[in-house]
């Protein structure tokens, strides 16, 4: 697929390169905003080159408090939120990887039924079970606590199906050659299973990190307290409807510092993220 | 160092096939075994219960004249060389020798000794820090079989190691194993469906068919003297050739009939006969067969010539050496030794000896 033709390659590069100034452009457009001050923003139109408040609007967000989310910091958001996307990402992937595993090395009575019963769940977001799920995070004093962020969104249905899928693919001798080595069941899950899904394991934490990075609905929902708010919250709480009361450089600021961690896993994460995608190595 | 000894042997699959029926053998000590049969017969069933993989519905399996029924495959004192290979993918040619016996607490120096070893006999030294995905096929069967060198065990299980190669290192791989397994004295049990391999490989071939063993002994015993009409065609290539006394063009063949009323077939090896080509004279203890030639089959030291008995008869090939010239349709006379001929009960498929 290699293009000769010079012309239709300069076309396709333009082409290309539109697209990315489109969807790079507000991106750019906010960072310029985060370092104006907000009467600068307030007057449109907006400059096009970064102004002086960098230093300035950048302190005050990370270390000084912002008033309308109750004073703090967006250190502690970053901290809240992080803590969450981790939690979320890592428990999803151990209670997927364990629950695969026993779903297809072990036969036990209802074996199907519970693999279905998972299956079900796909059914079933957040949104839909979100009142009854509530109501036992009220019962096990679990609000405002980042086991309540993170715990009603830790099973997933669509990681255990995509581990299972791969675990189908391992051929059953290797099973059986480490049974012969003298691996027990926890063993071969350790020093085979997960060595072998690595690859797997990296491009759903990139994914999972990001659906918990950006989670809206259930943080809204089970955080009162203001230090315990994930930075998307405190962004719509930062926004008010007159213009006057929000701190709009802030808002910037933070919108920019929101943006970063994941866009940081990704780019680390890039390489292992792709390999996970395409290649099936056996 | 251990015989293993197998008595009334069964497996019962869940829905109710059974795949084995009964198997009594004993392979000595340090003996090589090679299980042979078509497929379907129960030998990779069989060998996975000697192995541990497979529950045993019946019967006891003693390795060193220990009852291993209940026992893990791990605690069985064997090791299994798979036909692909199921070497650990993430690891290196050393971390897959070295694993079983990390699990198995062996210390630390014995291991490198030990893996020493193992690469010096089978030659993969230099391979030891790359992975099996970096390894050819020939490369990663002897990755498989130094991780069972290894082990030091009481037996090698073989679940035919060669499927996977080409022809020609299949050939080389056959040697070497053989080699290997005379010089580490390991008893050994090998399944393949290949009965040239298993001609080549075994102390004691074992054919088996439908479950059951059909006939055991030395690879020349039971080429010599198959014990049933299933034996005669399985082993050998091309078959041996069948004439059933009470069909079409088998008269010539009549007075060869052994005692006895029951319907019978008589078989003879294509190598036994000959072509009565360019003036060749008629031994006085030869038959004389005459033969429409069908098809020549050139192997390059020798052809094979078939060819219709009677013009409707069973096909008879003829082992012929060097090149043959003959075309299909051509008529010829073959001679046959009359002390080259098998008889089979036609109904039972059983040997008849002459009294």
């Amino acid at each position: 697929m290699i293009e000769r033709d010079r012309g239709g390659r300069i076309f396709a590069h333009l082409l290309l390169i539109l697209g990315v100034l489109i969807v790079a452009f507000p991106i750019y457009y906010t960072f310029i905003a985060s370092t104006q001050t907000i009467q600068t923003i307030l007057r449109p139109p907006l400059p096009l080159t970064p102004g002086g408040e960098f230093a300035e609007n950048y302190g005050q967000a990370l270390f000084g408090g912002v008033g309308r989310i109750g004073g703090v910091d967006v250190g502690t958001l970053l901290f809240n939120t992080s803590v969450m996307a981790l939690g979320i990402a890592l428990g999803k992937i151990a209670i997927s990887l364990l629950s695969a595993f026993a779903i297809v090395f072990f036969r036990f009575p209802f074996r199907m039924f519970f693999f279905w019963m998972i299956f079900v769940t796909l059914m079933l977001p957040v949104e839909v079970r979100i009142l009854p799920t509530y109501k036992v995070m009220v019962d096990l004093g679990l609000i405002d606590t980042y086991a309540g962020l993170i715990l009603p969104l830790v099973a997933s249905a669509t990681a255990t199906l995509l581990f299972r899928q791969f675990f189908m693919t391992i051929p059953p001798e290797l099973v059986e050659a480490a049974r012969i080595d003298g691996a027990g069941p926890m063993k071969f899950f350790r020093d085979i299973l997960i060595p072998l899904s690595r690859t797997n394991i990296a491009a759903l934490f990139v994914i999972l990190f990001i659906y918990g990075w950006t989670q809206y609905l259930w943080p809204l929902l089970v955080t009162n307290d203001n230090r315990m708010n994930t930075i998307v919250i405190a962004l719509k709480k930062m926004v008010s409807f007159a213009d006057a009361d929000t701190p709009w450089n802030l808002v910037m600021v933070t919108a920019i510092l929101a943006i970063v961690p994941p866009v940081l896993v990704v780019v680390l994460m890039q390489r292992w993220f792709v390999r996970g995608l395409v290649e099936s190595e056996k | 160092m251990a015989a293993i000894e197998l008595s009334e042997v069964r497996k019962v699959y869940a829905g109710g096939v059974e795949a084995v029926k009964g198997v009594s053998l004993t392979i000595p000590d340090g003996a090589f075994c090679v299980l042979v049969g078509p497929s379907g017969c129960g030998k990779s069933t069989l060998l996975r219960m000697v192995a541990g993989l497979e529950s045993i519905s019946g019967g006891t399996v003693r390795i060193g004249g220990r009852v291993v029924n209940d026992l893990e495959p791990a605690s069985r004192d064997i090791a299994m060389v798979f036909q692909n290979y199921a070497l650990y993918p993430h690891m290196t040619v050393r971390q897959n020798l070295e694993y079983g016996l990390k699990n198995r607490r062996t210390p630390k120096e014995e291991i490198a000794r030990r893996v020493e070893e193992a690469a010096r006999i089978l030659e993969i030294g230099q391979y030891l820090d790359r992975r099996p995905g970096q390894l050819s096929g020939g490369q990663r069967q002897r990755v498989a079989m130094g991780r069972a060198i290894v082990r030091e065990p009481a037996a090698f299980l073989f679940d035919e190691p060669l499927s996977n190669l080409d022809a020609k290192l299949r050939v080389t791989m056959r040697a070497e194993i053989r080699r290997l397994q005379r010089r580490l004295k390991t008893t050994s049990l090998y399944v393949t469906h290949d009965q040239l391999e298993a001609m080549t490989l075994a102390d004691q071939l074992v054919v088996l068919n439908a479950g059951r063993i059909e006939q055991a002994g030395s690879p020349m015993a039971i080429y010599e003297k198959p014990a049933s009409l299933f034996v005669a065609t399985f082993i050998g290539s091309p078959a041996m050739n069948l004439v059933p006394l009470d069909g079409p063009g088998a008269s010539p063949l009549a007075t060869l009939a052994g005692p006895g009323k029951a319907k019978q077939t008589l078989g003879i090896r294509p190598e036994h006969m000959r072509l009565l080509e360019g003036g060749a004279g008629v031994r006085a203890d030869e038959i004389v067969l005459d033969l429409s030639v069908s098809g020549v089959e050139v192997v390059g030291a020798e052809s094979y010539v078939t060819g219709r008995l009677a013009n409707s008869g069973p096909e008879i090939a003829v082992r012929v050496p060097g090149y043959s010239h003959l075309e299909p349709g051509a008529s010829v006379k073959a001679a046959a030794p009359l002390g080259a001929f098998h008889r089979f009960d036609a109904e039972s498929g059983r040997r008849l000896e002459l009294a």
